[in-house]
């Protein structure tokens, strides 16, 4: 049995309340409010598994709509054939292996092949799959026939954000989460006293994929016809970088800062300038660069403790000393 | 014979996306992943030259070229300067380039989106047919290989026999040891970052004459340069020139004799080639 802090239990008990909270809100509104929350629930957990593996490792992942389009694959190919649980686990499996190959062919060498490789994966899949569709399919498209309502989908996806929390939090209390605080501090360190650096990042970047891989399966329902274009959009990876950096990755939790403003604005810009998403997406990326290099969460801490110890402050900034 | 020919064609416009490449993130350290975005910004220029003022693409390089030198060095003085001035390792400016560069990448493509629309682009120039080998090619294709053979000359004679070209590798070999000798490391970071850009401009306008593209299609450019490049080992001019060619050949011969639809694939299936057994490039040596 696993001991917990007093502060651990609080806070346990107060995201069980914001879960239950949040879990009734079908019974209120099942239009538009639904549909935004609904996006703003798939972000969060989108964003939350995409910084299980970027948040420590500091490195961009743009693999999140290669992952989630397998994921929703993987649903629409053996909907007839298996039930709906079982298949939203083979999607994680899947996009778990897609992980692993990629982990493996690439962050054994630096983290720009990382970057470059993941850069083009989810055109890469599209590219195949549409291939494989065209040869010995009917058709490039799959029908997704289920009872499931926005609502149950909606609440699937609350759980597995709940559940991506959870395996954040038995993280850092295993042996992989100590490893990881070593090769955060100092990889060549960790190297030294007989870490596998690469071995530890591919598991993460499994673990983070395979949650991402099941939000995609569970959202497959939504789709009820699933193409590669629709089911493979890079665009979400691009904006699950920018919510997640928006809100913070050094807090476990701070993405989600970012996630539901973000998606507010994203739905706003679709009604309003429905052509012009791209220069809304380039400047957010700028924004984040040169205002907010550590987050909205990064950013509001600074000020909790400039507003606590004013005098520590000064004194630490006089040292030329971060806050 | 044919896929050769017409794959060492396409091959010499994607050495020079790949040789501005390699100058930005090879001499200024800067990855650009906004690289397809200047090339593509040069299609569309080149476009809008041709069809609007009826200006031959070729004389349209005199004037796009130094557009993207200006444009590529005022990106590196106010953008990309402050951020290696505040960067405290490699790690930290290799992250903050990455994404502001991504910001550039889609205010470009959202840009090039409003003004040109998102419908495929192109228009007929020199479509005649010139033979060789005993088979037609398009005229268009054989001229624009030679151009690009021509700039990616005078940049290896610039880079291998002047001054400021011996300055630039310097810079690239160790930028330490390159300030100790008394060069500007800031101010050669930026001429490379804006001759790359030129170099990328010329290799999209090149480009124009004889292939379809549309506003959406930078990101394909920037993976394809990206391998290249380090195919050919970051830096190094002759093997981005030869990644080109193996490139071109093999993405020709995959489309030709397969699928059009999996050029990406075979571009990847490079890469992963590359990445399993030479991660150093082709003529790279092992860094220890």
């Amino acid at each position: 049995m696993m001991r917990m802090s007093p502060s651990e239990i609080r806070l346990a008990v107060a995201g069980i309340a914001v879960l239950a909270a949040l879990a009734t809100l079908p019974l209120f509104d099942n239009g538009y409010y639904l549909t935004i929350s609904l996006n703003i629930v798939l972000y969060a957990a989108l964003c939350t598994a995409w910084t299980l593996f970027s948040g420590p490792t500091h490195y961009i992942s743009l693999a999140t709509a290669a992952f989630s389009g397998l994921g929703t694959y993987t649903v629409a190919l053996g909907i007839d054939a298996l039930p709906f649980p079982l298949l939203v686990v083979a999607g994680g499996i899947v996009a778990a292996a897609m992980a692993g190959l990629v982990g493996a062919a690439t962050l054994r060498i630096s983290g720009i092949y990382f970057v470059i490789f993941t850069l083009g994966l989810t055109e890469l899949i599209r590219q195949i799959v549409t291939r494989v569709q065209t040869k010995f399919g009917k058709s490039t498209g799959l029908y997704v026939f289920t009872d499931f309502t926005e609502a149950h989908i909606y609440w699937m996806l609350l759980g597995l954000t709940a559940a991506i929390f959870l395996t954040g939090w038995l993280i850092t209390r295993s042996r992989l989460g100590f490893a990881l605080e070593v090769i955060g501090e100092d990889e060549e360190v960790a190297r030294h006293v007989g870490i596998d650096t690469a071995r530890m990042k591919i598991v993460l970047f499994m673990i983070s994929g395979a949650f991402i891989g099941m939000a995609g399966a569970m959202l497959a329902p939504r789709y009820s016809y699933v193409e590669p274009p629709s089911a493979f959009n890079p665009m979400i990876s691009f904006l699950v970088v920018i919510m997640a950096l928006l809100g913070g990755t050094r807090r476990f939790w701070g993405p989600l800062i970012g996630v539901i403003p973000f998606t507010i604005l994203m739905d706003l810009v679709s009604v309003y300038f429905p052509n012009d998403s791209s220069i809304v997406i380039g400047i957010a990326f700028l924004i984040i660069v040169y205002l907010l290099p550590q987050g909205l969460t990064g950013r509001l801490e600074q000020l909790w403790a400039r507003m606590r110890h004013p005098q520590e402050h000064d004194k630490a900034a006089a040292a030329g000393e971060r806050p | 014979m044919e896929i050769i020919v017409t794959g060492v064609l396409l091959g010499g416009t994607y050495a020079l996306i790949a040789l501005g490449l390699t100058l930005q993130y090879g001499v200024a350290r800067i990855m650009n992943l906004a690289t397809g975005e200047t090339f593509l910004a040069a299609c569309f220029l080149a476009f809008w030259l041709f069809t609007a003022y009826a200006v031959n693409p070729f004389w349209g390089l005199a004037v796009i070229a130094p557009l993207a030198f200006v444009a590529n060095w005022a990106i590196y003085l106010f953008l990309l300067q402050p951020l290696v001035n505040r960067a405290k390792d490699e790690a930290m400016l290799e992250v903050d380039t990455i994404l502001a560069t991504f910001g550039l990448l889609f205010l470009v493509q959202g840009l090039l989106l409003r003004t040109f629309g998102g419908a495929y682009m192109s228009y007929t120039f020199l479509a005649e047919r010139f033979e060789l080998f005993g088979s037609q090619y398009g005229l268009n294709r054989v001229v624009a290989f030679l151009a690009a053979l021509l700039i990616a000359a005078a940049l290896y004679v610039f880079l291998y026999r002047t001054r400021y070209g011996t300055a630039m590798r310097a810079v690239a070999g160790n930028p330490h040891s390159a300030h100790l000798v008394g060069i500007d490391v800031a101010r050669m970071a930026g001429l490379a970052f804006a001759l790359g850009g030129a170099i990328t401009a010329c290799g999209g306008t090149l480009l124009s004459t004889f292939y379809t593209f549309d506003a959406s299609m930078g990101v394909v450019f920037t993976i394809k340069a990206l391998i290249i490049v380090i195919m050919g080992g970051v830096g190094d001019v002759r093997g981005a020139a030869i990644a080109a060619v193996i490139l071109g050949v093999t993405e020709t011969a995959i489309a030709s004799l397969v699928d059009p639809g999996l050029t990406l694939a075979s571009t990847y299936a490079l890469f992963t080639l590359v990445l399993l057994f030479r991660p150093q490039g082709i003529f790279g040596t092992r860094r220890s």
